[in-house]
């Protein structure tokens, strides 16, 4: 089995088309969406939930008034100026760290667990899915991911499917790292945009800092010639592939609004590479220890 | 006044809107980068006299000799980043969160701080006289939140604060938009851009924070944006349709209120809505 995770530090460059559209192609796969702040998978692949988990990532402190003698050792002590003035505490910034509970006085605060959001193992007309849903404003995305991703692995290895493709978050903090620690290979999805190129470079120091095999798609193309050779030039200088160029094309969302991953909508050129792409990245990853 | 510019899903153009509001008030702005994974900000405005600072979060050591192996730093600690073994204690420095609770509860003294990386800032004045206050994130480094506070700690409230947010609606986003007077949630007309969109919407409303939203390539995709919008009661700021020359020069790195005509008096008739109207939901 072979997990590959798909990335672009910049949002917006078409991660998630691109991951719906190599779940259509491919065969024998598990999907799943570690985006989980902000999934847009599901829009696609219309997954039907036969299970689903309730998400516990951490803790928040409560302060009871009854018990409160408003000494103030709390507010001392919270390096998260989580504690109001009057005494209560603010859940958004709250770590659930515990300090304030351990140290007050009158053991006035509570430490309860909170409930950070859903997953979910779906199927989907491609086969099974794994999704998520973490809830408005709360914390512990990259676990969640963590959970995510293992569920992915366990129905991997039950149903012996040879590929995990896991749809990453943006960025290159704690969500991202935890889409792919221990992963296969990693897919960039990048645009020929100075953004696009600056956050390249900084999601490909990422996947070498955790010395993961790393290929890179270049989506819009042809909005900026001159980025795109810079890009490629960039890539050979990083020593990873570059496995395909699509053009700047309003299929995407004409897909999109049909609910349709971009195979099942359009066929021509596009497709043709995308067909390509996932040739390209099932010898890839063969190759992967 | 402090304007947090976000979005629910990534690439519908908040940077392109914050680098371009801050540069059409100019001298007036203090425009802070906290997309501190992906900072873009830097890109369009580029700091001229600038001063670069680390930032580093306090993170646990500890003297073997003082150690007395009692545990309690491992039982308080809750997220695995100090485990004490019999002889020994482990340190895992990327875990921790800064709490100062291992310090605290260590009887004979045995951990001091020390400073873990974070990332850096930069501070200085852009061409256009825009004050920047850019954060960015260390790569490797998980947490942004922490940093994305260090950047806010930086404003300077007699000027209009420009926040550039992350995308998302976790504890990055929570951390950036936290104390802004105002939201402007920029979006696009598709299926992932409406999706997105709701979600930064529960988020701001969960923060009790005003807002109204700016609708990116207004002409593709579908009206659901706009319709939600009405219903919903959020004032639709700006709708700027897609335009092949905004998406080459925006490519190149150019601050679009240079390049394209009219768009500076966009830019300053939307300042004029929120800083006047300060309406919203």
């Amino acid at each position: 089995m072979r997990e590959l995770v798909i990335l672009s530090g910049k949002g917006g460059t078409g991660k998630t088309s691109i991951t719906a559209a190599l779940t259509a192609l491919g065969e024998s796969l598990v999907v799943c969406d570690c985006d989980v702040d902000a999934a847009d998978l599901h829009l696609l692949l219309a997954p039907t939930i036969k299970e689903s988990y309730q998400f516990s990532g951490g803790h928040e402190a409560q302060i009871d008034p009854a018990r409160c003698t408003q000494c103030g050792e709390c507010l001392e002590l919270c390096r998260f100026e989580a504690i109001t003035p009057d005494f209560q505490v603010d859940p958004f910034s709250c770590e659930g760290c515990k300090v304030c509970v351990h140290f007050c006085p009158a053991q006035a605060i509570d430490f309860l667990e909170t409930v950070d959001g859903d997953y979910f193992v779906s199927d989907t007309r491609f086969g099974p899915m794994v999704h998520a849903r973490l809830h408005i404003a709360a914390e512990n995305s990259g676990k969640l991911v963590t959970v995510v991703r293992r569920k992915a692995q366990e129905i991997a290895a039950a149903q012996k499917k040879n590929y995990i493709l896991v749809d990453g978050p943006p960025g290159i903090g704690c969500p991202v790292i935890a889409s792919l620690t221990g992963a296969h290979a990693v897919l960039l999805v990048t645009e020929p945009t100075v953004s696009g190129r600056h956050d390249l470079e900084r999601a490909a120091g990422l996947t070498a800092f955790f010395k993961i095999p790393t290929y890179a798609l270049i989506n819009k193309c042809d909005l900026n010639p001159q980025i795109t050779e810079e890009l490629v030039q960039l890539c050979e200088e990083r020593n990873f592939p570059v496995l395909g160029r699509l053009p700047y094309d309003p299929v995407f969302i004409q897909a999109m609004v049909a609910g349709k991953t971009l195979p099942e909508y359009t066929d021509g050129l596009l497709v043709e590479e995308l067909k390509n792409l996932w040739t390209k990245l099932q010898v890839a990853l063969q190759k992967t220890a | 006044m402090k304007i947090a510019i976000a979005s629910g899903k990534g690439g519908t153009g908040k940077t392109t809107l914050a680098v371009n509001l801050a540069a059409a008030l100019g001298n007036q702005a203090q425009l802070l980068d906290c997309d501190v994974e992906e900072p873009n900000v830097h890109l369009f405005l580029p700091l001229v006299q600038g001063q670069k600072e680390t930032i580093s979060a306090p993170v646990p050591e500890v003297d073997l000799d003082r150690c007395n192996f009692c545990g309690a730093c491992g039982q308080i600690c809750q997220f695995s980043a100090i485990v004490p073994l019999e002889q020994t204690v482990l340190i895992f420095p990327e875990m921790c969160h800064s709490c100062g609770g291992c310090y605290l509860v260590c009887e004979p003294g045995a951990l001091r701080e020390r400073g873990r990386e974070l990332g850096m800032i930069d501070r200085g004045l852009s061409q256009e006289g825009v004050h920047g206050v850019y954060g960015r994130l260390r790569v490797g480094e998980a947490m942004a939140p922490p940093l994305i506070r260090a950047v806010k700690a930086r404003m300077d409230l007699s000027r209009t604060v420009i926040i550039d947010a992350p995308p998302g609606t976790s504890c990055p986003v929570i951390a950036a938009m936290k104390g802004a007077d105002y939201v402007v949630l920029v979006t696009e007309p598709t299926p992932f851009g409406f999706h997105d969109l709701k979600l930064a919407v529960e988020t701001v409303r969960t923060m009790k924070l005003p807002m109204g939203v700016v609708i990116n390539r207004s002409d593709i995709g579908t009206a659901e944006v706009k319709n939600y919008c009405a219903r919903e009661a959020i004032p639709v700021l700006l709708s700027l349709p897609y335009s092949r020359p905004v998406a080459e020069a925006y490519s190149r790195g150019q601050l679009l209120v240079k390049e394209i005509p009219g768009f500076k008096e966009q830019m300053l008739a939307l300042f004029e809505q929120i800083s006047g109207g300060r309406q919203g939901s």
